[in-house]
């Protein structure tokens, strides 16, 4: 594995220690989640694998049928010693006929058992593999359907989790625990008829361990599940410190406290060894006392056995053929036990899945017909009231009139809330009384896309993909010529820096889009806005973590971009916001004050305070 | 992994029990199935019924004391595994906190972070299977083959064909199996990567109408892990057959040439019995070590990954003099600071000569990438300059102590940093005997008092990790009172008052001029009106000082710094002036 992968793996894995999920670090006995509606969400799931109606019925059959001819290999065995002690007991000639057929009934019946158990994992790969496709595309459709309302108050991890986590945990299990399900169950029983049917005796003796190892199952599972729990906690309360003083290295060190922190540590890591030890052990002891009860049913039936061949009650070889059934017949009680603690798990996952599915969507606009064919630009708030919680009003009744090729900026302190206008603009949010014109025509008659399709818009929070830089500025205009792309690049002030990257409009950005600079970035899509042509633009002017050579570049871009446009401006300029033709002034998420620059001068608000603080010396 | 292995030493006694009562355990394992052998061929053959009970008798002692053992074994074996990684962790963590900035770079905070937790958790993971599983197996396989071996040494030789057989198909599934299986990982990490680019833009994406776009490419994605997702466990499924064929068929030979063998009187019904059930534990025992040898290279690389962070020595070293007094007060000076970072050829900053003094402020302005930050970090020491010194009253700094140094400073980062526990813990980081009066003062000139009082916790509020339950200006506002409850002779502020909004950004610094009369401030800002003011303006372009002096000189002789003025307030501005 190479360093790069491994970084990528890290960064992965850090990301899924933030997330307060459970699964993982403890295993199999770790905390579990608890579904909120068990059957409800199963049957559901169930619901999706309707379509492989067919394939689920030849699994379950091919389980049995593996399960069947598996579970008769023994008796069979037993009947080749039982020719042999009594060929030995007897003295005569050892009745090789008989064993060489029975032999090959055991090899056929292996045959089968192998081809059924293969036939029945290969459909059991497509049918989960296909769910996982069928899902997943369901999530990602639905994705493209919701309110921007949803983005907003959920973190990407939260989002990324249920589409990828969720979805594997539901395909693994449907891939591996369901047939592993069928065939325990279905082994147990068999299991139990072929135990009967040799000896009800030795059957009763058996039967008695089998609550013993159920109830040391329970309750050192129990035990160590408490342990698991508190070795979880611990190592949650680990990893945080852990990256709270890693992230925190620089102010750590500036206040001379790496001893505190390492106390702590100290402190934290104790507890997790106790509690980890504990849970190792007491987990670690399941497995001997499991076999103890084995072995001890294992010399009863071979003491009992012994005695009951001694007074000729039952063969030789169904002795042997029990005491196999005897070591086997555990197993799939802890593996069941095993198993439903994983599908607790998935169903748990499975929930968190729908609950996306289900949430509400956009409203269907597909009736909607209204179009600007020549679109000019203007623009005019009617009595617009929006808050992004209903009973929290943050726009009221507000009214603005932007002429074609006017600009507005929108000035205030960081987290004034200057993105709601955009929201608002792109009907990425609805408002909720009044109305937004564009050329006279509301906007709400139009389609969202109709509507986003006069827009372009420029944010701090530049947004590429990986690909190569040619493909990102004509993310913008479909069918894009190259001649097009680098008159925008030209224009965008972006040309000389993507020529002198080695493979120029070809370079491909990475992953992370680590490989130029923030500011060139911001060039990207500067130029990728120039690209698309709009009637109207929205504009962050903050250029934080860009260097004073680029922000410069980016400022002429943004400039020839404006250049008969009507203009949203986040504005940070001064020239810009002097020369606005409507100052919207915002504080706490409300619009306070709006009007040019000299008449909210004269008003002498916070515009006013605002302005002086920042630009007069 | 070898060498982490040393760190076992301390519990060499736990390793050597492990290993005694797993072999202990593991005969008496072992001797059950030939004890059952005898049961048969001397007890039920020859009807002796005293035979059969004497030995039912031993059997449960065996298994009685086989269980003890390994129970035994168990609590010595968690014991060291988990000890085993609580030290690594220690070691680990106490290394980490010595690291100067450049190897914390070097490796990286999240990269780190994850060899703290997550690989020393794989690698205790390894200890444990290890002691569990890698000590038993080869010694089950060991013992079996033995006791098979004694048991009869003709029929034997069938384990020596599938044996070798189990182990071939075993290595040829790992062969083909881990290429696939990374490709999976890639693919996996494909869909996620396209899944995470369409919600961090789900913003751009709807405004440039692309959505058809996107479903489309997340739709290759998807039906692309789906098919080799398919391909790979559909090859995969082919592994459990194979291997139970093996042991079935192996079974199968064993009755053949036993049978055979019972005919010409050199084997016994109940040893046959017995043999069966050696060459099973035999063949479960040859899985077990592959599985283990397919673990070893994922935790291996776990340990590389650990091995890097404990073999990286911080390149900073304390110095052993005393910092001389300085009757007017002190004075910190940089004199041709130079400083590559560990990856790069171009000096981040190059050549920087200029003094803060006591009572005055001194600034550095330039854009982000011209290594304002750098020169802070050089001064706190987080990094050694590769040439030129930087001096305190005279002294190179490099020849005292870390400690001695950073008490004579208050650092307010650029990225402001919180740490889980009250408001007061928080402050107290700055200086640790501080009284409430002294916080309470604190937060007042950092404007902070108003809102902390508004929690009727006050300064027992509790911040949550990372400072999630602040917004970013009160996060600033109480890191600034941390570095004032400190009151130091140099305040260093790198960018540290970018999330304030303009009204309490000027009433603070207005406070904090108070406080800082009798310290020297070096500030790092990108924003003109916040540095208009200063003394000393040092301007910043590349690494570089492309100018000196204070506002108005500096608008008539730095072109860079005209530029930025330019940019920032307006040509309108500038001509005001």
């Amino acid at each position: 594995m190479s360093e790069e992968n491994n970084k990528t793996e890290s960064k992965r894995k850090s990301r899924e220690t933030v997330q307060p999920r459970g699964q993982g670090q403890g295993g199999r006995f770790a905390t579990l989640e608890k579904p909120k509606d068990f059957s409800g969400s199963v049957k559901r799931l169930a619901g999706y694998l309707k379509p492989y109606k067919f394939k689920m019925i030849l699994v379950i059959i091919m389980a049995i049928g593996a399960t069947v001819f598996t579970v008769l290999s023994p008796s069979i065995i037993g009947r080749i010693t039982t020719s042999l002690y009594n060929s030995v007991k007897t003295g005569a000639p050892i009745d090789f006929n008989f064993i060489k057929n029975t032999i090959f009934v055991l090899i056929g019946i292996y045959l089968i058992a192998a081809i059924f158990s293969y036939f029945q994992q290969f459909l059991m790969a497509g049918v989960s593999q296909r769910l996982g496709y069928d899902l997943r595309k369901q999530a990602n459709e639905k994705i493209h359907r919701l309110p921007l309302k949803y983005f907003d108050s959920k973190t990407v991890g939260e989002i990324l989790s249920r589409v990828t986590n969720d979805i594997d945990t539901i395909i693994s299990t449907m891939q591996q625990s369901i047939t592993q399900l069928i065939t325990s169950a279905l082994t147990f029983i068999g299991i139990f008829v072929m135990m009967l049917i040799i000896s009800p005796m030795l059957t009763l003796i058996t039967l008695v361990t089998i609550p013993l190892s159920i109830l040391i199952t329970k309750n050192i599972a129990k035990r160590s599940q408490v342990y698991f729990s508190k070795q979880a906690n611990a190592l949650g309360e680990l990893n945080g410190h852990v990256e709270e003083s890693y992230t925190g290295h620089v102010t750590v060190k500036a206040y001379g406290r790496e001893n505190q922190f390492i106390e702590e540590f100290n402190e934290i890591n104790e507890r997790l060894y106790s509690h980890a030890w504990k849970a190792q052990f007491v987990s670690g002891i399941i497995m001997p006392l499991m076999s103890l009860v084995n072995n001890i049913g294992y010399v009863f039936v071979a003491v009992v056995g012994g005695i009951f061949v001694l007074r000729g009650n039952i063969t030789i070889g169904a002795v042997q053929a029990f005491m196999q059934y005897t070591r086997q017949f555990t197993q799939p009680i802890v593996q069941t036990a095993e198993i439903i603690n994983i599908l607790q798990s998935t169903v748990a996952s499975a929930e968190r899945v729908f609950e996306l599915l289900d949430e509400q969507e956009e409203d269907d606009e597909s009736h909607k017909v209204v179009k600007l064919e020549n679109p000019k630009g203007e623009v005019e708030f009617k009595n617009v009231t929006f808050g992004y919680s209903k009973d929290k009003p943050l726009i009221k009744d507000m009214n603005i009139h932007v002429s074609p090729g006017q600009t507005v900026a929108i000035v205030g302190p960081t987290g004034a809330g200057k993105t709601t206008i955009v929201n608002l603009l792109m009907r990425f949010y609805e408002i909720d009384d009044g109305a937004i014109l564009i050329d006279g025509v509301n906007t709400k008659e139009m389609k969202r896309e109709e509507v986003r399709r006069l827009f372009s818009m420029v944010l701090q929070d530049t947004w590429l993909f990986n690909g190569t830089i040619k493909e990102n500025i004509a993310y913008g205009k479909e069918n894009a010529t190259d001649e097009e792309i680098i008159r925008a690049a030209k224009l965008a002030q972006a040309d000389h820096f993507i020529r002198t990257l080695p493979k120029g409009y070809d370079t491909v950005l990475n992953e992370e889009i680590s490989n130029i600079s923030q500011g060139q970035k911001q060039l990207l899509t500067i130029a990728r806005a120039i690209l698309a042509n709009p009637t109207i633009l929205i504009l962050d002017e903050a250029t934080s973590s860009v260097d004073t050579r680029t922000e410069i570049l980016i400022q002429k871009g943004m400039d020839v971009l404006m250049k008969g446009r009507t203009s949203f401006v986040i504005a940070h300029r001064l020239s810009t916001i002097r020369n606005a033709d409507i100052i919207l002034v915002m504080n706490n998420g409300q619009i306070i004050e709006q009007g040019t620059h000299e008449e909210l001068m004269k008003l002498n608000g916070f515009y006013a305070d605002l302005y002086n603080s920042q630009f007069a010396a | 992994m070898i060498k982490l292995l040393k760190n076992l030493k301390p519990y060499w006694k736990n390793v050597v029990g492990v290993l005694t009562f797993t072999m202990i355990g593991v005969l008496c394992e072992l001797f059950l199935p030939r004890l059952m052998g005898n049961i048969v061929d001397k007890g039920v053959v020859k009807g002796n019924l005293n035979y059969i009970l004497t030995t039912g008798l031993k059997m449960i002692i065996f298994a009685i004391i086989g269980t003890c053992s390994m129970i035994v074994s168990a609590y010595l074996s968690s014991k060291a595994a988990t000890g085993f990684g609580r030290d690594l962790r220690r070691m680990i963590f106490t290394k980490a906190e010595g690291y100067s900035l450049n190897e914390m770079e070097k490796i990286g905070t999240s990269s780190l972070i994850t060899r703290t937790t997550n690989d020393i958790n794989q690698m205790q993971q390894v200890a444990i299977m290890s002691m569990r599983m890698m000590v038993r197996a080869p010694l089950m396989l060991i013992g079996g083959f033995v006791m098979a071996f004694s048991t009869n040494s003709t029929l034997s030789r069938i384990l020596l064909i599938s044996g070798p057989l189990l182990i071939m198909v075993i290595a040829i599934i790992g062969r083909i199996g881990f290429p696939l299986f990374k490709i999976i990982q890639e693919k996996i990490d494909r869909i996620n990567k396209t899944m995470r680019e369409e919600l961090s833009g789900i913003r751009v994406i709807r405004a440039f109408n692309k959505v058809d776009y996107e479903k489309k490419r997340f739709e290759k994605a998807n039906r692309d892990l789906t098919e080799t997702f398919l391909k790979v466990t559909r090859l995969m499924t082919l592994v459990m057959p194979i291997i139970m064929m093996i042991l079935n068929f192996t079974n199968v030979a064993v009755i053949w040439f036993g049978s055979n063998l019972i005919d010409t009187g050199n084997m016994q019904v109940g040893e046959l019995m017995a043999f069966i059930q050696y060459v099973m534990q035999i063949m479960f025992s040859l899985i077990m070590v592959s599985v283990i040898f397919i673990m070893f290279p994922r935790a291996s690389a776990s340990a590389a990954r650990v091995n890097e962070v404990l073999e990286l020595e911080s390149e900073i070293v304390d110095g052993t003099d005393n910092l001389p007094e300085n009757k007017d007060g002190d004075i910190l000076e940089l004199r041709n600071v130079t400083f590559n970072y560990f990856d790069s050829e171009t000096p981040a900053v190059k050549d920087i000569s200029f003094k803060v003094k006591k009572g005055e402020t001194t600034a550095i302005i330039g854009g982000t990438g011209s290594g304002k930050s750098t020169i802070l970090n050089l001064i706190m020491r987080f990094f050694n300059p590769t040439s030129g010194e930087i001096l305190l009253n005279g002294k190179n700094i490099k020849d005292i102590t870390q400690d001695e140094l950073r008490k004579h400073f208050s650092l307010v980062p650029q990225k402001t940093v919180l740490f889980t526990g009250t408001i007061r813990d928080n402050i107290k980081m700055g200086k640790e005997d501080a009284t409430d009066e002294e916080i309470i003062e604190a937060l007042k000139i950092a404007q902070a008092y108003d809102f902390v009082m508004k929690n009727k916790e006050g300064l027992d509020y509790e911040i949550s990790q990372g400072g999630k339950n602040l917004s970013g200006g009160q996060k600033q506002r109480l890191s600034i009172a941390r570095a004032i409850v400190r009151r130091p002779d140099f305040y260093l502020f790198d960018d540290s008052f970018s999330a304030l909004d303009f009204k309490t950004d000027k009433i603070l610094r207005e406070e904090l001029k108070k406080v800082t009369k009798n310290s020297g401030v070096l500030i790092v800002a990108q924003r003109i009106s916040t540095i208009m003011d200063a003394e000393t303006i040092v301007v910043l372009d590349d690494g570089e000082i492309v100018g000196m002096g204070n506002h108005k000189e500096l608008l008539k002789t730095c072109e860079v710094y005209r530029e930025i003025a330019q940019s920032q307030l307006g040509e309108e501005a500038l001509k005001d002036e």
